[in-house]
């Protein structure tokens, strides 16, 4: 090791990033203590590997305000060494890129630009409170400016709860650390702040060996773990470089690989490997090849290489991912909805928050923005005041042409339709784990200010037992009474959601519909039994679902879950989850882990 | 600016690589919609058209890149100032990012000498730089409504025209719109998407010989861009090469009878409205012929392109599950069999 007088070193006063946990069966209510210290490591590692390599992007992190955030982007700040700036609410864009700045234009008489915000910090850290509220626009003008050459980092504060859509994906997409920060106890007092990087650990990053097996190894990985995206084992390798630089280490190795890995590529997981339908191919590798920590394995090792990263990864990716899928899916669907180019838009000038404003006639019902308005009138005046000698009496001459309106954007309640599969092949005891998985999910939609509506569908008939409503008791008790058997009339079933998902809308709310079922329909639209009809009429349902651009989810309660639900899932353009037996404690255990997230 | 990812370096996505490429050839072809996920090379793709496209001679000083031999009849430079000497500028590609303001796309009263000098000037926007280069419209899906109707309008008309206030300025806008965006976060109007000439659709490549592949040349490239650049620039001159002759002989390639009713029995059959489709379909299989150096459109070129010009021309279908490029590849089967 040379030159690490100043910053500490790894070993020492860092934890270090979280080893892979023995058999990884982190259980969600023991969470604090240990598992705190390590997510705490993490965070502060990828400070520290983005202070050494801004190409990295930035960080993502999720966390409530608070001392422990603020402890958080205080020692990444400091860790950076480079400038810094926190970013203005509602920052308009002029500030952020640069543009003519009126007012010191106006008191100068000559063109004045500011420079913006961006270009003042160069390489610096851009701090984005509230991310998860900033626009597609903004965010895709930062990745503009990134894909233009710009150096800066970015620190992504996100305070959305743990099923909230979070920043726009087009800024996530290139953020290399997504982190979700651990509460801290107040005794903790203050972590050591990490000194920026040394000059040789900036010089060593540029020398830094890539094997071409670890590069195949991560770009694996990231495959296996259902990341669609390149860029995130681009970023994955950027990481490794950093983590090697760091580590003084000529080359990237395994560990380091591992590393970058847990930290940019398991949060990033949208499936797990070990899916039903996806068996291992290939054998466990022979333990020696498992314990050979040598970087210049041959290529012939890469599988082992790749398998043995991908434990690493494995092993921190949170207990609550599935709850995660679930919120991306939610947050899919909402952005779906959301669509700013699209016909369903919430747009308009009557209620909402404000939106911005555009050129119009405040005469046809509009309200007009004032502000906006005079701003469009100002750079005319000394203009019209010529054109009319004698009037300068002190007035703003306003023509229609600079009227702006205000335009609002309203954010609409959202109503959570449970259609649930009561009937017989939905055996008893399922029957009663599902409910414990709707209460659940109820439970979560009330805490989110949602309303739910619950179908039950069994035998030939789907009953609404409860109309939109947000009283979770009247919810528990009409679901504890839900009675089981029968056939299994999904198309029914999936046709009542509709309808009533139909009413939802046209009340000026959106519907979204979770389908509990095992997706063995027997009994057809018309209520005649048989397996082939029944099959196709719940296809067609789920189709009309789509085409009434309803999101939807699927939830297979199946024992064995098969292509059935998988399929109406991908008919309903929706979210397939599945609940088999030994994940269920799983399931109701990550809804749990999302609810005690955001209860407190 | 650091110089963009060499186009011949894109692993894979042919198809996209292909559109790029035939809309260069023949810019009337339209517009290109990338549709595709994240990370897929979309951006990569369209910021290293820039440095394929030829070159353009434009009237020296002009913001709305006039040709020097045709100045536009109505450019309120060209008219003002009497075209001295060329220039050649390299072939714009203009960002249109989300969040635009109308005037920073249609151009508007010159602040700074509205404040400053109390005159009247107009500053061109973001649609007189892109004449007769490429606008790119990352994310196109959300773009705000009223930015996307200014944008059909002046694509439909090639012309941009401003009026306010004693402030009238018209002129050239011919431009290629590139749009890309996700499909999942929302979808775009049938208007609009009738306006692109071809549409594509860009997946994550599932080999993993050819993500590794895209993450080792990528990496290179980041790494140290030179060398990656100089090892590319070869490929890439050549590729530009081949555009630049397939426009000369674009005029030259013949369009047979035969082509021209199989184009239109397949519109037909797939009940793709209008002639914009066949229109669409018929240039882009030219192109594709001036490029591959052939002498007459052959029903082979028809087969390349049919899927890009005619998947997006579709009447949406619930009842049918298959995908548009299905439903157009089924359409090919039965007027072209092979």
């Amino acid at each position: 090791m040379t030159a690490l007088a100043s910053a500490p070193g790894p070993s020492s006063a860092l934890p270090s990033a979280p080893q892979p946990a023995a058999g990884a069966t982190v259980t969600v209510t023991d969470a604090a203590g240990a598992a705190g210290d390590a997510a705490w490591g993490t965070a502060l590692w990828a400070a520290r590997l983005l202070a050494l390599d801004p190409g990295l992007g930035g960080i993502w992190l999720r966390a409530g305000a608070g001392p422990a955030r603020e402890e958080f982007v205080g020692a990444a700040l400091a860790a950076s060494g480079r400038p810094a700036a926190r970013m203005p609410m509602g920052a308009e864009p002029a500030r952020l890129f640069g543009g003519l700045d009126l007012t010191a234009t106006l008191r100068a008489g000559r063109p004045v630009q500011a420079a913006g915000l961006l270009a003042t910090l160069g390489c610096g850290t851009l701090v984005v409170p509230m991310a998860e509220r900033m626009t597609p626009g903004l965010a895709a003008q930062l990745a503009q400016r990134w894909d233009a050459g710009a150096g800066f980092a970015l620190l992504a504060l996100d305070e959305g709860e743990a099923d909230e859509p979070g920043p726009p994906p087009a800024l996530t997409d290139r953020l290399a650390f997504h982190l979700t920060l651990p509460p801290r106890a107040l005794r903790d007092g203050p972590t050591p702040r990490p000194a920026p990087p040394s000059q040789a650990e900036r010089a060593r990053l540029g020398s830094v060996g890539m094997p071409d097996e670890m590069l195949m190894a991560l770009t694996e990985i990231a495959a296996t773990l259902g990341v669609a995206t390149l860029r995130a084992p681009l970023l994955a390798l950027r990481a490794a470089r950093a983590i090697a630089a760091l580590e003084d280490k000529p080359a990237v190795d395994a560990a380091a690989a591992e590393r970058a890995a847990a930290l940019v590529l398991a949060p990033r997981a949208t499936r797990l490997p070990a899916e039903p339908d996806q068996p291992q191919q290939s054998d466990p590798p022979p333990p020696a090849e498992a314990e050979d920590r040598d970087n210049q394995a041959a290529p012939g090792d890469a599988e082992a290489m790749a398998d043995r990263v991908l434990e690493a990864a494995l092993a921190s990716i949170p207990p609550d991912v599935l709850a995660r899928l679930a919120a991306q899916g939610a947050a899919r669907a909402q952005v779906q909805a959301q669509g700013g180019g699209a016909g369903e838009d919430r747009r308009g000038a009557g209620r909402g928050r404000p939106a911005g404003s555009v050129r119009g006639d405040p005469r046809r019902g509009a309200r007009l923005d004032l502000i906006g308005t005079l701003t469009a009138a100002a750079p005319w005046q000394a203009l019209r005041r010529g054109a009319h000698q004698g009037r300068d009496d002190g007035r703003i001459l306003v023509t229609p042409d600079d009227l702006r309106i205000r335009r609002h954007r309203q954010r609409v309640e959202r109503v959570v339709i449970f259609a649930v599969d009561a009937s017989g092949s939905a055996a008893m005891a399922r029957l009663a784990e599902t409910k414990g998985a709707v209460e659940l999910m109820l439970a979560e939609a009330y805490v989110r200010r949602e309303q739910v509506a619950l179908i039950a569908f069994r035998g030939t008939a789907a009953d609404l037992l409860l109309p939109p409503t947000r009283s979770l008791v009247q919810a528990k008790r009409r679901l504890q009474g839900l009675p089981g058997g029968g056939g299994t009339p999904l198309a029914i079933g999936i046709a009542a959601a509709l309808s009533l998902a139909d009413q939802v809308t046209r009340r000026g709310q959106r519907a979204h519909v979770a389908l509990l079922t095992d997706g063995r329909a027997n009994v057809a639209r018309d209520g005649s039994p048989g397996r082939p009809q029944a099959q196709a009429d719940a296809q067609a349902a789920a189709r009309a679902l789509r085409a009434a651009r309803v999101p939807a989810m699927v939830i297979d309660t199946g024992l064995r879950p098969d292509r059935a639900a998988r399929d109406l899932a991908a008919a309903m353009d929706g979210l397939y989850l599945a609940l088999p037996r030994a994940d269920a404690r799983a399931l109701s255990g990550a809804l749990r882990g999302a609810l005690d997230g955001s209860g407190a | 600016m650091t110089q963009a990812f060499p186009f011949s370096a894109i692993v894979g996505q042919e198809e996209m690589k292909r559109a790029l490429t035939l809309t260069a050839v023949d810019p009337s072809i339209g517009g290109v919609l990338v549709f595709g996920d994240r990370g897929t090379g979309k951006s990569t793709a369209v910021r290293s058209l820039a440095a394929l496209l030829p070159p353009i001679a434009a009237v020296a000083g002009c913001p709305y890149n006039c040709a020097f031999d045709a100045p536009a009849p109505g450019c309120p430079h060209c008219s003002a100032h009497p075209p001295e000497r060329a220039e050649t500028r390299p072939a714009p590609v203009i960002d249109l990012p989300l969040g635009v303001t109308e005037d920073r796309v249609v151009g508007a009263l010159d602040l700074e000498r509205a404040l400053t000098r109390g005159e009247k000037a107009f500053e061109p926007g973001l649609l007189a730089r892109a004449h007769r280069g490429y606008l790119y419209i990352d994310e196109v899906n959300l773009l705000e409504d009223h930015i996307v109707d200014l944008l059909l309008d002046v694509a439909a008309s090639g012309e941009n025209v401003v009026e306010r206030e004693g402030l009238s300025v018209r002129h050239p806008a011919r431009f290629v719109i590139v749009g890309s965006g996700n499909p999942e976060e929302g979808e775009l109007r049938p208007q609009l998407l009738d306006r692109f000439g071809l549409s594509v659709e860009v997946a994550s490549p599932t080999e993993t010989a050819q993500r590794i592949e895209v993450i080792r040349r990528r990496d290179a490239y980041e790494r140290d861009p030179a060398p990656f650049l100089k090892r590319w620039r070869a490929a890439d001159t050549r590729h530009r090469k081949k555009v630049l002759a397939a426009r000369e002989r674009l005029d030259a390639v013949a369009v047979p009878d035969a082509v021209l009713e199989k184009t239109a029995e397949l519109c037909i059959a797939l009940g793709a409205d209008g002639l914009r489709g066949e229109l669409t379909l018929m240039r882009a299989a030219r192109a594709l012929a001036a490029f591959e150096a052939a002498d007459a459109v052959a029903p082979a070129h028809l087969a390349q392109v049919a899927a890009g010009a005619l998947r997006h021309r579709l009447r949406r279908d619930p009842l049918d599950e298959a995908g548009s490029t299905v439903r157009v590849m089924r359409a090919m089967d039965e007027v072209l069999p092979r």
